[in-house]
């Protein structure tokens, strides 16, 4: 294998191998959960046994309905269209799939730093609110910049909005509280936290009224239709608890990151860290060097061993700055430049200390080019 | 969805399976049920000069709760006036056999078994009354 | 390991057509995708997501070549009501305003029937075609059926229930002489039945994962190209598999589909014709020591795995409660916790007392000649103990029609 060093968590993280044997273990004893024989109950429990897990784990009510879908976009998408609002307040930096799951879409601006305003957010709400879904992401994919969702819930419930808050890339990087939050909704992604990839899932409170956008078939209380994924979902159940019993690992994952950072803006002092002053993920920073492409550091990244993204991973390959930098109102030129870098529980300090001198290399080998020219 | 013992007892080894019969006028005889509707019992019960039901039988079409419900009746009621096999409850019936709530209905077909076996029974005795009456 | 243990630490699983074992052979070509080669295929930056591409573009071609069709006409999705979910949806909404007829068949799987019902609200025309007593459906009355505003016929391939193969060639041929676009449910079907997008003019197949040996939570569709067929995704986001379908893609799973078409591929053929002749001898075995049972569905035109038998006089939940050690279903699994008898049998003009009385046996890849023998055992000597407990077996052999008595229907 290439010995190199993986930096892109948040496009995806390796399945834990708990959860690979969890997911192993759930193939053989196999069974449609919808069967009424042996098996088939068996593959019943597994699926509500993991669902309970999954309660447990970001802290959701009793009574709240729990769907298990395919991947966080289509979690994102059974709440925009599923309940049935007319239209949707949505972040400006929100994933794509919530961008585009309704077809009345109108977006929240952010600061610089891709927070909300409340200010404008209660101005949108001038025509009232009982018609309204107000979708924001706890943390972003590519900033890492975290929501004051409590807040954003103040308003929109005044107004009588349902809020959904996308919370695939916050789980298992910090705590996820659906009560505490006080949301009415929350789409996770398994492979995110280390569980096996296909598998996702809505949360809702008991209020939400919700349809399914795949019917057929009855299954997930008539919400979502088709078999369950149940090795995916259990899967799924087992990499959540791992992933809220291994959050203290966070505090070494900041302390790598900030070292990152800091060492990084020791060398050069015109690099520029996105958001670096929000509230953000412990495990994700967005830096940019200054005058030299992504596309070109990637490269270079990737030919020194270390893997990383320019952005979201549904949007790589295509050479367009960040929508998110974009609607923070980063400068182009500074947004041209940056790229994302997502830790995960496997990173060590030396594979800190070899990014930053891969870094550091090609900051000075960029230079001093520019230098010579 | 797990059975309690007692529900897979009376399907394996049901009780008094068989049938009387119905020309004899001391036998009551009740047929509830549809077959269309997936359950179907028969049940019948044999009673002494005294009211006493000395015997019953049955038979059903249906799934395991229908057959044990109905296994079950059967035992209870023989020994019992036809007044005491009358104030059988659906309820204990889905008690004993710990009937899960899809199944209610087949705790309440046996109750209406009994009830109609219990009907039958009574109106051959009032037929026979009414024949002795004319004779008289 | 997996299909091993399904069949020795479990009842005997005669339920194929519910859900298959994963094929030991799937589960290990997937492995190394789980963290070895875990990336994001959708990565286009760097090795991990690399290697993910490839194995799913590779899975791609499995899948595409067990049907006939180029990797290019195939979209991965979370599984086959997905897929039919957004074959039917999709079309409709991207050609709605030209064409607003939608065909389908009364023993469609629920989700076919559920996607056309949402139509219907959205103000399409559907016409729901009756199928004959054998369950296929009669293709002089599609032909009646269409009009130049048909704008999808979707049938399904393979029956779920009763395992009857429709006549895709001549559908086909009826579609894309009225230009109407075909679709067809074939969950049931790839692995088990020879499929030609090309000969049989389908423009757009459902495929599922786990009903074929593969992956849970994993299906394909082939949308075809030429004449080119357009959709409106239901899933919008990053705008994977050429935008009809968002979301990461599950490589592990992926591959694991692209195997299971490749082995099915392979095996088709011996597998059919062993399964052909266990389903015979049971169906044999089973007339042989139980007098009045039924074979619903046509007897030729069926997938070698499935017999739908309804027992007569003998209660399909009470006869699956005393052969415990078999699993089996007295429907499609989707219905089975209800109480209704299946809608399928019903089309089919079978009496309702008697669709309660039926039984899905499901044979496959690892069912063994032992199993056959056990099972007609065991089916039998059940039947006949609850033929003893049944007033209408009585009745039967009274002479006494049960269509003559009066049943308080309840």
């Amino acid at each position: 294998m290439n010995p190199s060093v993986y930096m892109d968590h948040n496009a995806t993280s390796p399945t834990r191998s708990q959860a690979v044997d969890a997911v192993m273990r759930a193939m053989q004893i196999g069974g449609n959960p919808s069967s009424v024989h042996a098996q088939g109950r068996k593959a019943r429990r597994l699926v509500e046994d993991a669902r309970e897990q999954l309660r447990q784990v970001v802290n959701a009510p009793q009574s709240a309905q729990i769907v298990f879908t395919s991947c966080g976009t289509e979690a994102n998408t059974l709440a925009l269209q599923g309940s049935n609002r007319a239209k949707a307040f949505v972040a400006a930096t929100e994933h794509p799939s919530v961008m585009q799951a309704h077809g009345c879409i109108e977006c929240i601006p952010v600061d610089v730093n891709g927070l909300i305003d409340p200010f404008r957010l209660e101005e949108m709400f001038a025509g009232g609110g009982d018609d309204v879904i107000v979708s924001v992401m706890l943390a972003n994919n590519e900033t890492g910049v975290l929501q004051q969702i409590e807040g954003i819930v103040n308003i929109a419930h005044r107004y009588d909005a349902l809020v959904h808050c996308d919370a695939v890339q916050a789980l298992g990087k910090i705590d996820v509280d659906f009560a505490a939050l006080g949301i009415d909704l929350m789409s996770l992604s398994g492979h995110k936290i280390g569980g096996p990839l296909g598998v996702g899932a809505l949360i809702a409170t008991k209020d939400v009224k919700l349809s399914p956008i795949n019917a057929g078939g009855g299954q997930e209380g008539g919400l979502r239709g088709g078999t369950e994924n149940v090795p995916g979902i259990v899967g799924f159940g087992v990499a959540a608890e791992l992933a809220r019993d291994e959050l203290a690992d966070m505090q070494r994952i900041k302390k790598l990151r900030d070292r990152l950072e800091e060492r990084i803006i020791d060398v050069a002092p015109d690099a520029v860290v996105i958001a670096a002053l929000a509230h953000r993920l412990p495990n994700t920073t967005f830096v940019a060097m200054p005058g030299v492409d992504a596309d070109t550091q990637i490269m270079a990244f990737d030919l020194a061993g270390v893997c990383l993204s320019a952005g979201s991973a549904c949007a790589s390959g295509k050479t367009k700055t960040s929508p998110v930098l974009s609607a923070m109102g980063v400068p182009a030129d500074v947004a041209k430049s940056a790229v994302r870098v997502s830790l995960g529980h496997s990173t060590t300090e030396q594979d800190i200390d070899f990014f930053i001198s891969a870094w550091v290399d090609l900051y000075q080998r960029m230079s001093a080019a520019k230098t010579a020219a | 969805m797990s059975y309690s013992k007692e529900l897979i007892d009376h399907y394996e080894n049901p009780r008094n399976v068989g049938s009387m019969e119905d020309s004899d006028s001391t036998v009551g005889s009740g047929l509830v049920g549809a077959p269309a509707c997936g359950d179907v019992m028969k049940l019948q019960i044999k009673v002494s000069a005294e009211g006493i039901i000395e015997d019953a039988k049955f038979k059903t079409f249906g799934c395991g709760s229908a057959i044990a419900s109905s296994s079950l009746v059967t035992e209870w009621v023989k020994g019992k006036t036809i007044e005491e096999a009358g104030e059988i409850k659906n309820t204990d019936i889905a008690e004993e056999l710990a009937l899960p709530p899809v199944k209610i209905h087949c705790s309440i077909l046996a109750e209406d078994a009994i009830k109609a076996a219990i009907q039958d029974y009574k109106g051959k005795v009032a037929d026979a009354d009414k024949k002795q009456d004319a004779a008289e | 390991m997996t299909a091993k243990d399904w069949t020795q630490n479990n009842p005997l699983y005669l339920d194929y057509q519910a859900t298959t074992p994963t094929d030991p052979r799937v589960v290990e070509a997937m492995a190394p995708y789980w963290n070895e080669k875990f990336g994001n295929p959708h990565s286009r930056n760097h090795h991990f997501g690399w290697e993910a591409e490839d194995g799913v573009e590779i899975a791609r071609a499995q899948v595409a070549d067990i049907i006939g069709a180029s990797p290019k006409e195939v979209i991965f999705t979370s599984g086959a009501t997905e897929s039919n979910n957004l074959a039917i949806k999709g079309v409709a909404k991207f050609y709605g305003d030209q064409r607003n007829h939608i065909i389908t068949c009364v023993t469609e799987h629920k989700c076919v029937l559920e996607s056309c019902r949402a139509l219907q609200q959205d103000g399409f025309d559907v016409t729901y075609l009756h199928v004959q007593e054998n369950g296929l459906i009669d293709l002089d009355v599609l032909k009646a059926a269409m009009t130049e505003k048909t704008l999808l016929v979707s049938i399904m391939a393979v029956n779920n229930e009763i395992g009857v193969i429709q006549p895709l060639k001549e559908i086909g041929e009826i579609c894309r002489a009225n230009k109407t676009f075909f679709h067809t449910d074939a969950a049931q079907a790839v692995g088990k039945i020879p499929l030609d997008v090309d000969e049989m003019k389908i423009d757009m197949m459902s495929i599922s994962g786990h009903k074929i040996y593969g992956p849970m939570g994993i299906g394909a569709m082939y949308i075809r190209r030429k004449p080119r067929v357009r959709l409106v995704p239901l899933i919008h986001g990053g705008g994977q598999e050429r935008n009809m379908r968002s979301g990461t893609l599950p490589t592990p799973l992926v591959v694991g589909l692209g195997k299971a078409c490749e082995l099915a591929q392979k095996e088709m053929a011996a597998e059919a014709e062993r399964l052909h002749g266990y389903s015979q001898k049971m169906y044999e075995g089973l007339k042989e020591r139980i007098p009045e049972i039924f074979l619903n569905g046509d007897e030729e035109s069926r997938i070698p795995g499935n017999l739908n038998i309804s027992f007569a006089y003998v209660e399909g939940e009470g006869l699956m409660m005393g052969i415990k050690d078999l699993a089996v279903s007295s429907g499609s699994a989707c219905t089975s916790a209800s109480l209704e008898p299946s809608y399928v049998l019903r089309a089919l003009g079978v009496e309702e007392e008697l669709a309660h009385t039926s039984l899905r046996l499901g044979l496959g890849r690892f069912t063994t000649e032992d199993d056959i023998d056990y099972a007609i055992e065991r089916i039998s000597k059940e039947v006949n103990r609850l033929r003893e407990l049944s007033p209408l077996w009585d009745m039967a052999q009274a002479g006494i029609d049960i269509k003559s008595i009066k049943w308080a229907e309840h």
